[in-house]
This record gives C-alpha cells, structure tokens and sequence, in this order.
C-alpha cells in the first residue's frame, strides 16, 4: 500500500503538486473565459480594440467643473472628466467624512446622556439603511427646493433653488498674486516657527505661541498686503438670465446629494472606528495624566488620540477605500462620475463594454491602491516607535 | 485532467453554441420580449397588470406567431442602457423597445432590425407657462435626457449647429424624466416625439405641458433580433409585415374569418389557405391568421394604442400606409 503512494507520502512533493495543480486549473479557467469571450464577441460581429477611445463622444457632459467639455471631445476626455468627478466627490467625501466621524465618536463618548444617545441613533440609522436609498433621499429632498424662478436668496448673493447653489464666483485681478505669495509664504514660515518651537520646548521647556503668530502671519499679514494694493479682487454675481442663472459658481444637488449621502453614511463608521480607538486607550493613561494636572482638551490632543491612532488608521483606510467605490453610486441621480459617464454613457453609444469596464476597473483599483499607500506609509508614521 | 478537459469542451461548446433561436423559443414555450420600463401607448402595464401598447403587440404577434397563443411570452423591461446587453446575451429574445434604427447599431453592436413600427422624430417639450415656441429660443435651458439614446447625439449636434448653449441633465428612464421635469429641475425634456406624447398624457394637468413644433431627427423605432439567426429575423420580421399587410388589405380581427373565403389571392396566401408560407418559416400555416385574429392589424394595434382616441392623441403622419399619404409599407406577400 504504501509503496503505491510513494511519491504522495512526501510532504514536499505534495504540496508542490497540488499548488501545481491550483495554478494550473485557475489559468485553464482564466483561458477558458477570455478564449470564449473572444470568439463569441466576433461571432456576434461586435467590435473590439481601443480605438473608439479616440473618436468623437457626441455628447454633452454638463457637469465638469475642471475641465471644459464638448460633444466633440473624445471618449478619452469623457474618461478624464469621470476621473475628476469621482476624485471630487471621493476627496472632498472623504474630509468631511473624517471630521463629522471624529467630532462624533468623542461626542458618543461624552458623559452627556442626550448627546450621546443622539449619536448612537444617528449612528444606528445611517449604518443601517442601503446607502443607495440614502443618496436617493437626499436627492429627492433636494429637488424639492424652490424652482430657479423662485430661487432663495441667501445674503444678497447667494442663490438656492433645484437647480443648484449659486454662489459670487472670485476674480483675481493683477496684484493677487502677491497676496497669494504671501499666503504660502506665511505657511511656510509657521510650519517653520512650529518646528523651531518644538525643538526649543524639548531643550528648554519654555513655549511659543505658535497658535496665535501662525494665525497671524497667516490672515492678517496677507489681509494688510490686499488693502494695501488696492482690494485686487473682485466678484462675478450669479444673476438669472433666461432659463438659469448665468455667471458665478454652482454646485449642482447632484453633487450635493452624493457628497451629503456619502460623507453621512461614512461619518457613522467612522465614528465607530474612532469610539473604539478611544477606547483602547487605557484608562490609566487618562487617570496618569490627570494626575500630573494636565488640561481636558491637552489630555485628549497629546495623550489620547496619538494612541488611539494607531487602532484607528488601519480600518480608517479601509473606509477611505468604501467611500471612494461607493462613489459609483452617482450613476443613481445622474452625478458624472466615472461610471456614470465613461462606463454608462460611452459603453453604451459605442457598444464596447469589456473595453469601457476593464479600464473602469483597473481606474478604481489604482485610486484604492493610491490611497492605501498613502496611507500605510501615515500609518507607518504614527506607530510607536520602539526606542 | 482528461475528463476535466472534455468538461471544459463541453461547457465551451454550450456557451458558444447557438442553437436557432426559433428552436430556443419552442423549447422553452413562451418569448422573452424585452421592452421599456413603461412607456404608455408603446409597453406599459395597463390597470389589471396586462403589457399593452403598440411594442408590446408586436411581442405578442411573434408569441401568435411561434404558438399560436398571445399570452405565451414574458415582458422583460429594459432601460436605454440595459437594452443591447441583455440582447446580446441571449437574455431576451427580440426587442420591440422603440429603438431607432441606426447604422452603428445594425453593423458595430451585431444586431438585425427587421422593419420599422412607428416612424419617429426627436422634439422637445417644456411648461406652457415658459412661453416658447420653438427649440431655437432654448438658449441656456437645462434638458432633461436620457443617457446611451440617439436622442442624446441628436440634442448635442442641435444645439452646436444653432449655436445656442444648454445644460444636460442625464437621466436613466422615462419616468425619472418626467420626475424631474415636472419638479423644474429641467426647463425641457427631449425625447422621441411619441414618448413626449405619452409623458404628457400621463401630467395631472397635460394643457400645462406643449410639445415644440421642431423635429429635429429622424427616429424609425422597430423590433430588432441577434445578427446572424436569419430564421429568426424572418419569423420577426414577417410577423410585422403582416400586420401590415393585413392593414393593405383590409383584413381586421373582426373580419378575418370571413376573409378565408375571399376571392383575393394575396389574402388567401396570407391567411395560410393557399400556399405553404408558415412552413417556410417553419410556423403553422396559419401563423399570420391567428396575428390578426388575436392581435389585429397594424391600424388596429395603433388605433387602440396611441391613435387621435388615445391620450397620447397622435395621429397617423407618416405611420399612415403608403396609399394613404404615409411611409408604412411592406413588402408583397407571395
């Protein structure tokens, strides 16, 4: 018996095998499903390759705030322009995600009963209804705001209505530049001043108000400089011409409703996140620091949260990634993202859907892979450093 | 791994093969006929759940036609985006989903039109209340349109060879169009002028809506199949055409019984009394009797559905036969 199994009793040689085997049957697989898809797509006479990428898309993209596009732009172009809208909507979701879920999860942990309640139902809510319904709510909410017609004016110059929030959009004129220089320049030096604080802090224990000169080197010297030269800005009013307001800046509910929908339903897992990295910290930590007299909101800056930061960054992350796919979601109102225009529109005007969904894909995977780096490298930063 | 293999082949042969799908369909016992979501006058659940409306006859004429019983066939619904995918796949059968006839779908997307059953053209409708009265004074309008439509080429060619600008707002279906164009959120909703019929007949208050005078392309809306089953394509196509047929000649559900011992040659072909034509197609020879005794004839499914007595009121135009001023014409049948 045991000689028929000869080459199977050696553990070696098993695992070699069966590994062998594993790769083998899944490149079969993998062959088997691109050689059929190949043929049944030629079968069917239905075209195939990258060149469509470089012909005319026909179409109209309304919203595209950082690129100018016309139906006589490509389908490339219609690529760059989802990429830019999912980013937009993904960046600025994930800000405001990590603030509300932050502001949050201290606020679930506070000792005040009705607050922390209020949090837990906000939490249990937005975690628990299918984000989709979420964003369609907050679409249908929005869409019921006043016509353009009978647009809500908001200090004069602000404009609301289902169109959109219409906004005085900045024009710089000859001469801000200089206030923007000093701007950055101004950043610069506080993020120097903080460094040079620091240092002398660890050798000397005496402190710099870096808060208060960094406020001020930041707002009021720039501030001085743009009534010097003469107010060098100005501002184009929205102002209703026809069938829509003209002029100024717009965001559209589309955008609104996503951006609201997803930083809400995010904020909640992040607020779990952040309550739980709080509360790995343990409670000898607080007490210990209490005893040496340290204030409230310094116990919380310099002794909890770098801590607790090191619990929350990785599952963080992952929700940074959740946002950004959930993204996709846009398609539902109509929001021009990626998938909506690139991988809607375009795959259906040219018929090319392995093309458009295969580089959809491989967009989205770059995106999630992007942030992680990012932010394994973050994380890296704030582990504990063993001396 | 020998065994395996000869799996592999067999699964491959089963997914590339295709067997007629006329065969498919008489296996199976009932059509998939793929349709819009809802679209009043074209397919659309009427008050007791039934599909109705001048696409979804043409569905049920090829179910007479394969078995002889109108109530032999599945409505499966489709969006502008879903409809070419799930045709390609296999999924459904036929499409009747007022899909125009264009060259890029016919040749790149590897589909068959087999005729036109509604000649259609793109226009515009917006509130009575904004006071115009032709497309050229849309200048800066939102418009509310569908995505993955000719309608969606169409408006953009409009626009840019008039030089006036606009703000599209893409939408999914028909009923997420009138969703947003009665809240305001678009000026103008563009479609094929029938449907901008139907989106009317179905407003709480259709004198506050008017549909622009321009018709800005030309929509031939028709039943399309797979590229490359020809049986099929011919069982659809001449399904169609005896509709309209039947129209030429005078025959209507009411009298077609009374019209197998006419003395008319082409009527006696037509109703399977002479000739073996339902064998041709591989159908019983009566194929094209039962259409007209179950369905009726073309004006008869336009009369019912979206005729002048209808709510979309719209009147015969082009769609009228072409003895009688219009474009509907189909070929001899013999």
């Amino acid at each position: 018996m045991r000689s028929n199994l000869g080459f199977f009793s050696d553990e070696k040689f098993r695992s070699i095998f069966f590994q062998t085997l594993v790769v083998g049957l899944f490149a079969l697989g993998l062959f088997f499903v691109i050689s059929t898809t190949s043929y049944n797509l030629e079968k069917r006479n239905i075209a195939t390759g990258w060149s469509f990428l470089q012909n005319p898309a026909g179409f109209d993209i309304s919203f595209s705030p950082f690129l100018e596009f016309k139906s006589t732009d490509t389908h490339l172009k219609v690529y760059f322009v989802g990429v830019l809208n999912t980013l937009l909507v993904s960046v600025t979701g994930c800000i405001a995600a990590t603030i509300l879920g932050f502001i949050l999860g201290i606020v679930r942990l506070s000792s005040n009963w009705l607050l922390s309640r209020l949090v837990y139902i906000y939490v249990e809510f937005s975690r628990n209804v299918p984000l989709l319904l979420q964003i369609i709510l907050w679409y249908s909410i929005l869409i019921q705001l006043p016509r353009v017609k009978q647009s809500l004016q908001v200090l004069d110059v602000f404009y609301i209505s289902n169109r959109g929030l219409y906004s005085p959009r900045p024009i710089f004129e000859s001469g801000f530049s200089y206030v923007f220089i000093a701007i950055v320049l101004a950043l610069i030096s506080s993020f120097l001043i903080n460094r040079w604080a620091k240092k002398r802090q660890d050798k000397t224990g005496q402190q710099f108000p870096v808060f208060s000169s960094s406020v001020g080197l930041i707002f009021i010297v720039p501030l001085i400089l743009f009534f010097i030269l003469g107010s060098p800005l100005s501002f184009e009013h929205p102002e209703l011409k026809g069938f829509n307001f003209k002029g100024g800046l717009v965001i559209r509910p589309e955008f609104i409703a996503m951006f609201l929908a997803l930083s809400i339903y995010t904020a909640a897992f992040i607020s779990e996140i952040v309550r739980a990295g709080i509360m790995s910290v343990s409670k000898g930590q607080r007490e210990a620091s209490a005893a040496i007299g340290l204030k409230q909101t310094w116990i919380m800056r310099l002794i909890i949260i770098p801590q607790a930061l090191r619990v929350i960054v990785p599952p963080l992350t992952s929700q940074y990634l959740n946002l950004t796919k959930n993204s996709s979601l846009g398609i539902a109102v109509g929001y021009a993202d990626l998938v909506h225009g690139f991988g809607g529109i375009s795959l259906n005007q040219t018929g090319q859907a392995i093309e458009c969904m295969a580089i959809v894909m491989a967009t989205y995977l770059s995106i999630s892979l992007t942030i992680s780096f990012f932010m394994n490298i973050y994380n890296r930063s704030i582990q504990f450093k063993e001396k | 791994m020998k065994k395996l293999l000869s799996i592999f082949a067999v699964v491959a042969f089963a997914f590339s093969a295709n067997a007629g799908t006329l065969d498919d369909v008489k296996n199976r016992g009932f059509l998939k006929c793929g349709v819009t979501t809802g679209l009043a006058g074209f397919a659309a659940p009427d008050d007791s759940g039934e599909w109705a409306g001048l696409d979804a006859d043409m569905c049920r004429a090829v179910a007479v036609a394969v078995f002889g019983d109108r109530s032999k066939v599945e409505f499966i619904t489709t969006t502008g985006k879903s409809r070419f995918p799930t045709l390609a796949s296999g999924e459904v059968d036929m499409l009747a989903r007022n899909t125009t006839w264009t060259i890029s779908r016919d040749v790149n997307l590897g589909f068959e039109f087999v005729g036109v059953n509604f000649y259609d053209g793109q226009g515009f409708m917006v509130p009575s209340a904004l006071g115009v009265s032709s497309a050229t004074e849309l200048d800066g309008a939102t418009v509310c349109i569908q995505t993955g439509t000719t309608t969606e080429l169409n408006l953009a060619d409009f626009f840019r060879l008039n030089g006036i600008s606009y703000e599209a707002l893409p939408i999914e279906t028909n009923d997420e169009g009138k969703e947003n164009l009665f809240a305001g959120r678009c000026d103008v909703y563009t479609t094929d002028a029938s449907g901008l019929s139907s989106t009317r007949a179905a407003a709480s208050n259709p004198d506050k809506w008017v549909v622009l005078p321009e018709i800005i392309s030309k929509e031939p809306l028709g039943p399309l199949v797979r590229h490359g089953d020809h049986q099929w394509g011919d069982v659809v196509r001449w399904s169609l055409n005896a509709m309209i047929i039947a129209e030429e000649l005078g025959i209507t559900s009411e009298n077609v019984d009374a019209q197998t011992s006419s003395n008319v040659p082409e009527v006696l072909r037509l109703l399977g009394v002479e000739g073996n034509y339902g064998e041709m197609l591989e159908l019983s020879n009566d194929w094209a009797y039962q259409i007209i005794k179950q369905i009726g004839n073309y004006s008869e499914s336009y009369e019912a559905n979206v005729g002048p007595d209808t709510p979309l009121e719209i009147a015969r135009g082009l769609n009228a036969l072409w003895t009688q001023g219009g474009i509907l014409y189909a070929p001899p049948f013999r």
